[in-house]
């Protein structure tokens, strides 16, 4: 496990903007970090790269702990901040060798900063300042940034704000070509995201894990409801439908074509039922419950037990 | 250390705040010392540098806080501080980088002036018939102020992340210190204890060490007051975590 963390709590005054939270990550995986605005995942990332210490709880990061031994921790740790701080009045070049020159990279710091600004695409803009960089491109650098010391543990809050719909591919390549040996927290409130890169997904709301499950998996979880579409040839008598157990509400939705919302999966029985009747049955499919779904579900469910 | 130290001396240079600085200070000192009437040397008649060595510490309280008001304030402002604080790099790393490379603009401001040394030099009578040694000890002193003030700037700084406030809170600290305790001390408020309040004014020193004679007790008061200030810094800097 490259990042442990155990009850991670901080607190400011008497918000609890991260409260008691524990999971764990590990190398080779893309762990995505979903929640809606003033969740905590910003909060958590800081606290994970030793920016702000936690109120209590701890987290290990390749075994070495953020409070005891912060200095071990940054040099394994790549950091992109939310917000993209960068200083603006330097060259590109300039900056990620001053970058890599904190990093202790001496000799090869020069060859890798080439390698990193080919790697995110920078360089047709690599001789500008950053000030004079649109968002975009600020956003790479703030990558390369985070890339440069060929980091064990990757943190990134938003990695993808600010890029076009061709940079972001581009980049989720990069990142998910990075998390392959590596393991890698990104932040995002965008859900196509998380389904694209990431292996695992946290979701957080208000300071507490609500669901940690591989992405995968999570689209199953939470939800009590299926819906299956049906679509028969010609008309049907809809009470039929209804008698079925399980049923909790059925729509049309086009002609001969239904939306049944049901507890469980009772595709059988809609077929059993076809059959029996004549119904000509045409067509019969599981809506997969998109993220989205879940997420809402799980961040509003917290909001009524609060 | 050494990369943000660096990184630093090369804001200064691109940012012209560095030319901006040397400029002003040595026309701001050639004007007191050749052509302002009853500052300048010729109306003095002594061949010595005492107009620099006297209005440089006031030149210096503008001029270092102008320098160091951004070092924290800017980066905090802008949220590069987050940066250079999830680095391996320890607080008194970055506090020392930055208060270093301020004092070496200062040493930059003052290399310069060895030109006015220079002129006085070949213009006494006879040629070369000054106080090296006094005018020596005036340079020791002079910059053992400007790396107090650049202490205290650093400090200021550390304190707000808005760099007017920086660089006011810098020039009355600056002020304070060089003679608000001496003037203190001409009340005759203390008794005995005068002296002792005039002991902790930095012009008290600066005089000393300007006759010629580098006392370890004066260097002594430079440096505690340098580490107290940079310390005070640290200390701030590091209350993000409390």
């Amino acid at each position: 496990m490259s990042i442990i963390v155990e009850n991670l709590s901080k607190h400011y005054g008497t918000q609890k903007a991260v409260d008691a939270i524990s999971f764990e990550a590990k190398a080779g995986e893309v762990l995505g970090f979903l929640g809606p605005n003033g969740a905590g995942k910003s909060t958590t990332m800081k606290m994970l790269t030793c920016y702000i210490p936690p109120t209590s709880g701890t987290a290990t990061v390749c075994g070495f702990s953020i409070i005891d031994k912060p200095l071990e921790v940054r040099k394994l740790i790549g950091y992109l901040p939310e917000l993209n701080p960068l200083y603006t009045d330097m060259f590109v070049r300039e900056y990620l060798r001053f970058m890599a020159q904190i990093h202790g990279l001496g000799k090869g710091a020069k060859k890798r900063c080439e390698e990193m600004i080919s790697n995110v695409g920078l360089t047709p803009e690599a001789h500008k300042k950053i000030g004079q960089l649109s968002k975009g491109y600020k956003q790479r650098v703030g990558l390369a940034q985070s890339m440069l010391h060929n980091p064990k543990v990757l943190i990134l809050d938003e990695p993808t704000s600010g890029l076009d719909p061709n940079q972001i591919v581009d980049i989720r390549k990069l990142i998910k070509e990075i998390g392959r040996d590596r393991t890698v927290i990104l932040s995002t409130h965008i859900m196509q995201e998380v389904q694209a890169m990431c292996d695992k997904v946290i979701i957080i709301n208000q300071g507490k894990i609500v669901a940690d499950d591989r992405t995968e998996n999570l689209g199953k979880q939470g939800i009590e409801e299926f819906i299956i579409i049906v679509e028969f040839g010609k008309e049907i008598n809809e009470s039929l439908l209804k008698k079925i157990a399980g049923v909790k509400s059925i729509s049309n939705i086009q002609i001969n074509q239904y939306r049944i919302i049901c507890d469980t999966d009772i595709r059988e029985q809609i077929n059993k039922t076809a059959y029996e009747n004549n119904m000509n049955l045409l067509g019969l499919s599981l809506e997969k419950q998109k993220l989205e779904d879940v997420f809402k579900t799980l961040t509003k469910k917290t909001d009524k037990d609060v | 250390m050494y990369s943000v130290f660096v990184k630093e001396i090369r804001s200064f240079l691109s940012s012209l705040i560095a030319y901006v600085v040397i400029i002003v200070f040595l026309l701001a000192i050639g004007l007191f010392m050749w052509v302002f009437p009853g500052y300048n040397v010729f109306d003095g008649g002594y061949a010595n540098l005492d107009s620099l060595f006297n209005i440089a510490p006031w030149v210096f309280i503008f001029l270092i806080s102008a320098i160091t008001m951004r070092s924290f304030s800017e980066e905090k402002k802008s949220g590069t501080i987050e940066l250079l604080t999830t680095k391996p790099l320890t607080d008194w790393q970055i506090v020392l980088a930055k208060y270093f490379a301020s004092v070496v603009l200062v040493l930059f401001a003052l290399i310069p002036t060895i030109i006015f040394y220079i002129s006085v030099y070949k213009l006494s009578n006879p040629v070369g018939n000054l106080d090296t040694g006094a005018i020596m000890g005036s340079y020791i002193g002079l910059f053992f102020l400007g790396a107090v003030y650049a202490s205290i700037g650093i400090f200021a700084s550390a304190v707000t992340d808005n760099q007017i406030v920086s660089f006011l809170v810098s020039m009355f600290l600056c002020f304070f210190l060089y003679q608000a305790f001496s003037l203190l001390s001409d009340f005759k408020l203390f008794g005995t204890y005068d002296r002792l309040v005039e002991w902790f004014s930095i012009e008290t020193h600066y005089k000393n060490i300007s006759v010629g004679v580098v006392d370890s007790r004066d260097v002594l008061y430079f440096v505690s007051v340098i580490v107290m200030f940079l310390w005070g810094s640290k200390t701030v800097f590091g209350s993000r975590k409390w």
